[in-house]
């Protein structure tokens, strides 16, 4: 192996994953607690929140997206991105609906 | 990208071909059409990514299904996840967080070249996805559950469904159950894609220099675990605390 620059790859300590591991158990956690307690409308959004955040924190250390090329992470944006196209588009449709007294509802 | 470096049939290519004459120039595990080990892993990763975006598609899917039915049927979304149970629920979700961890340790271990390392990680793995999997099956089973206890009938979708429950709930269990299920068929797959990876990490093909299989085996694996993060509070949660946690 003449060209043996193979360490220039960022290796993440084990102290950071443990970290990211211990926080999202505490998250999911939280995430009990709200569910057992009555915030009104505000239970599935915060519980929605609370996995985002999770979801988020398991995107960028687990999977390392942190390091990835700038290419890699507009997929991966764009791929979320797409995803709240379809739900806002199609409930915004439905929601809508009745508004107008249209038939056929 | 390898823009900074793009020159392919310039001078780095001369040197490739010389190199290729004395075998060992570059690594044996790099293909030819790449230029360089980084920018195989790389394209190796964005693949990846571009295959969990339809993925995210293909759930997202489910999960449109399971926003406008819920929007419909607030009270039998309730009352369905209120047949849940929560604590098993709960334990699943610690045992996926606990398998990327020893997934994210396996990936690791492939980077800085310790066979051990790669090999108990990814046993560990395999073992906390097959639990995760036993503890789906007790979960699935109760729902089926007929007799002492059951006599209006099961929770399953179905002519057999309790008929004294809202007839909506079909719907909410028919979306649990097909959510539910697909997921652990990735979870199967991914068992199964680990125990390849397994082999190959016992047989020491992955290096500090070539570790992508690992790697991608292993976004595979963390967006599966993603999934089970949204599932689990839009399943089991969202009725709680309307029914005082894990009920039936």
């Amino acid at each position: 192996m003449s060209n043996t620059h193979a360490h220039a790859h960022i290796v993440t300590p084990v102290s950071t994953y443990v970290t990211v591991f211990v926080m999202l158990l505490i998250l999911t956690g939280i995430t009990y607690w709200v569910a057992t307690h009555d915030f009104g409308a505000l239970n599935t959004p915060i519980a929605l929140g609370v996995a985002l955040f999770k979801a988020s924190l398991v995107v960028i250390y687990f999977m390392g997206v942190r390091y990835n090329t700038p290419l890699t992470k507009v997929v991966v944006v764009a791929g979320f991105f797409w995803l709240l196209i379809m739900f806002g588009l199609t409930m915004g449709d439905y929601v809508s609906r009745a508004w107008l007294g249209v038939p056929g509802r | 990208m390898a823009s900074h470096d793009g020159t392919l049939h310039g001078a780095p290519a001369a040197a490739q071909a010389a190199g290729h004459a004395e075998h060992g120039a570059h690594h044996p595990r790099l293909q030819h059409h790449f230029h360089s080990m980084d920018q195989q892993l790389e394209a190796s990763t964005l693949g990846m990514w571009v295959f969990l975006v339809t993925e995210v598609m293909f759930f997202g899917g489910l999960f449109m299904c399971y926003i406008l039915y819920r929007y419909w049927y607030p009270d039998a979304w309730v009352a369905g996840s209120n047949h849940l149970d929560v604590t098993l629920g709960a334990l699943n979700t610690a045992v996926l967080i606990f398998s990327s961890l020893t997934m994210a340790l396996a990936v690791r271990s492939a980077q800085v070249g310790s066979w051990t390392g790669q090999v108990v990680n990814l046993v560990l793995t395999i073992v906390l996805g097959s639990t995760f999997l036993v503890v789906k099956y007790f979960e699935y089973a109760a729902k089926f559950r007929t007799g002492p206890g059951h006599e209006q009938g099961t929770l399953v979708p179905g002519p057999t469904f309790d008929p004294t429950l809202p007839k909506a709930e079909q719907l909410f269990f028919s979306l649990y159950f097909i959510m539910t299920g697909i997921h652990a068929a990735h979870m199967v797959v991914g068992i199964g894609i680990m125990l390849v990876m397994l082999a190959w990490a016992w047989k020491g093909r992955f290096s500090p220099e070539y570790y992508a299989p690992v790697e991608v085996s292993g976004l595979y694996w963390h967006f599966v675990d993603i999934v089970w993060i949204f599932l689990f509070p839009l399943l089991y949660l969202l009725g709680a605390h309307f029914g005082g946690g894990a009920a039936h």
